[in-house]
């Protein structure tokens, strides 16, 4: 076992031109899977994209498992583990179902073909129809798949229940607290509030680029006024 | 009604030719975006090296598989030398792609000079058909030429439809970054895929010596070519180099034949409709 932290984010700050995107994040990630709150425009994806190193331009350091990430292509981020389930899914459209598991599909870890296929029957019912011809949820189910089957020790989710049905989001949180009881590091980063809060153990608010909350999900949940400061929700 | 067989045979010819040329400069637009300016060379260095084979070893097939491997190679080369060092500044790649092009044009000429060459043909393949149902006479190796064109698009089409490599191909022309942030090797992918595109202008260079010659010149000619037919059949695709071929070549034969004072405008004309109809090209997909 490590002693320290699996992801380790220190003193991170990202710049598009001028505008100053994310300020000084510092966080850790172990066992406990964590939620990233905000509203859009907040830096959400910025930080997904610095981790998985889409947004090279930053200062600061990110450690996965004590090996330093800044600098490190994304081809070799994901190599050393981190699995990345994009916002909008990103599916390929010229490709087939089976085609997107085929590529990504390694001998001798947790998750093969045959389990994606028994956890998402729809899946393999659809296993011969191009990425564009899937629903949404489909669609999603297929995002997950592809990024579980790197077998990684991190699974970043970048809004994985955005545009989904209630039914189809239900089913996204108990994937990832199956997936995270079993052993893998979950980093999601959210608007939905109570499908995060459902899914994970630890919350953090981001506002302006930088993280103001840090709590446990369960605190967050019961605590309406901060939900209302800092996510704007509509308490019905 | 001979006339317009002839006509006709000779478009397919030259479609063929086209096509062989421009579906690699169409792969590695398609998966890059790298505007390969050097694909010209690619193909006539090939067509050098295929005659240079042929002359000494008397083998036409060992002259077409050393011909494409040397411009697979020498497509490895350039794109693992230098246009790998710019990915993503296209304009940047394009400059450098031309740089080279003329740099390779150059060292062609100092080699193997300005003298036109034409690969000894087989015995096999020098003579004539007489085909039966048009009831017109043929050049053995202009009929050869077309059906190599077309075991070649199906080999690519079965490589890139059915295999693994093939689909990593089709992920990265989807969407680049994700393939990346999957662990896939984009630069050994890139490489491959230039050393395949390099490979097929090769061969097209070494049957292009065959069924017709090449000289200092040829490289020009075949760039511009596979350019207006990518734009024709649009980018990335194996069907729409295969389209755009046939359009263009047809066109430049019905032209040369039948309007020979207007022949050049023809291509031309076809380029300018489908970007006013179709910018995408005629089996391109629009950017999103």
């Amino acid at each position: 076992m490590h002693s320290e932290p699996l992801l380790q984010i220190a003193g991170l700050n990202l710049r598009y031109g001028s505008s100053h995107v994310l300020h000084d994040i510092s966080l850790t990630l172990g066992a406990r899977p964590l939620t990233i709150l905000g509203r859009n425009g907040m830096g959400k994806t910025s930080l997904c994209n610095a981790i998985i190193g889409l947004a090279p331009h930053f200062s600061g350091s990110i450690r996965l498992a004590g090996t330093e990430l800044t600098g490190l292509t994304p081809e070799h981020r994901a190599r050393l583990g981190i699995g990345y389930v994009p916002q909008g899914r990103r599916i390929f459209r010229s490709l087939s179902v089976e085609e997107h598991l085929t590529i990504v599909a390694q001998k001798g870890g947790d998750w093969t073909i045959e389990r994606v296929y028994e956890t998402f029957p729809r899946l393999k019912e659809r296993r011969r129809n191009l990425g564009d011809r899937l629903s949404g949820g489909e669609q999603q189910m297929l995002a997950i798949s592809r990024a579980l089957l790197l077998n990684p020790r991190l699974l970043v989710l970048d809004e994985p229940t955005e545009g989904l049905a209630p039914a189809i989001v239900s089913d996204v949180v108990a994937l990832v607290r199956e997936v995270s009881q079993q052993g893998m590091a979950v980093l999601m980063v959210e608007q939905n509030l109570h499908a995060a809060l459902a899914a994970v153990e630890d919350a953090a608010i981001l506002v302006g680029g930088e993280i103001v909350e840090h709590m446990s999900a369960q605190a967050l949940a019961t605590d309406p006024a901060m939900q209302k400061r800092h996510l704007a929700l509509e308490l019905a | 009604m001979t006339l317009f067989f002839i006509v006709t045979l000779n478009g397919l010819t030259l479609a063929a030719l086209y096509f062989l040329a421009a579906t690699g400069f169409s792969l590695i637009f398609g998966l890059m975006r790298t505007v390969n300016m050097a694909h010209g060379a690619l193909l006539l260095l090939g067509g050098y090296v295929g005659f240079s084979v042929v002359e000494a070893t008397g083998s036409w097939g060992l002259g077409v598989i050393a011909g494409g491997l040397a411009a697979a190679l020498a497509g490895a080369l350039v794109q693992f030398g230098i246009l790998g060092w710019m990915q993503g500044d296209e304009l940047r790649q394009t400059l450098a792609s031309i740089a080279i092009s003329i740099i390779m044009a150059d060292l062609m000429l100092w080699h193997w000079g300005g003298i036109t060459y034409q690969v000894t043909l087989p015995e096999l393949l020098s003579g004539g058909q007489r085909l039966p149902l048009l009831g017109v006479g043929y050049a053995s190796i202009r009929l050869a030429l077309m059906a190599f064109a077309l075991v070649i698009g199906v080999a690519l089409w079965f490589l890139i439809q059915k295999t693994r490599f093939g689909a990593v191909i089709r992920a990265g022309v989807d969407d680049q970054a994700m393939l990346r942030a999957l662990g896939f090797p984009i630069k050994r992918i890139f490489i491959s895929v230039f050393a395949l595109g390099g490979m097929l202008a090769g061969m097209a260079g070494v049957v292009a010596a065959s069924a017709l010659s090449i000289a200092p010149g040829t490289d020009l000619q075949f760039l511009l070519s596979s350019l207006v037919v990518v734009i024709v059949g649009g980018m990335g695709s194996v069907g729409g180099a295969a389209l755009g071929a046939l359009l263009v070549g047809l066109a430049e034969q019905y032209g040369l034949a039948y309007a020979p004072t207007y022949g050049a405008v023809f291509t031309f004309a076809i380029m300018v409709l489908v970007l006013a109809v179709r910018p995408q090209g005629l089996l391109g997909r629009a950017e999103k």
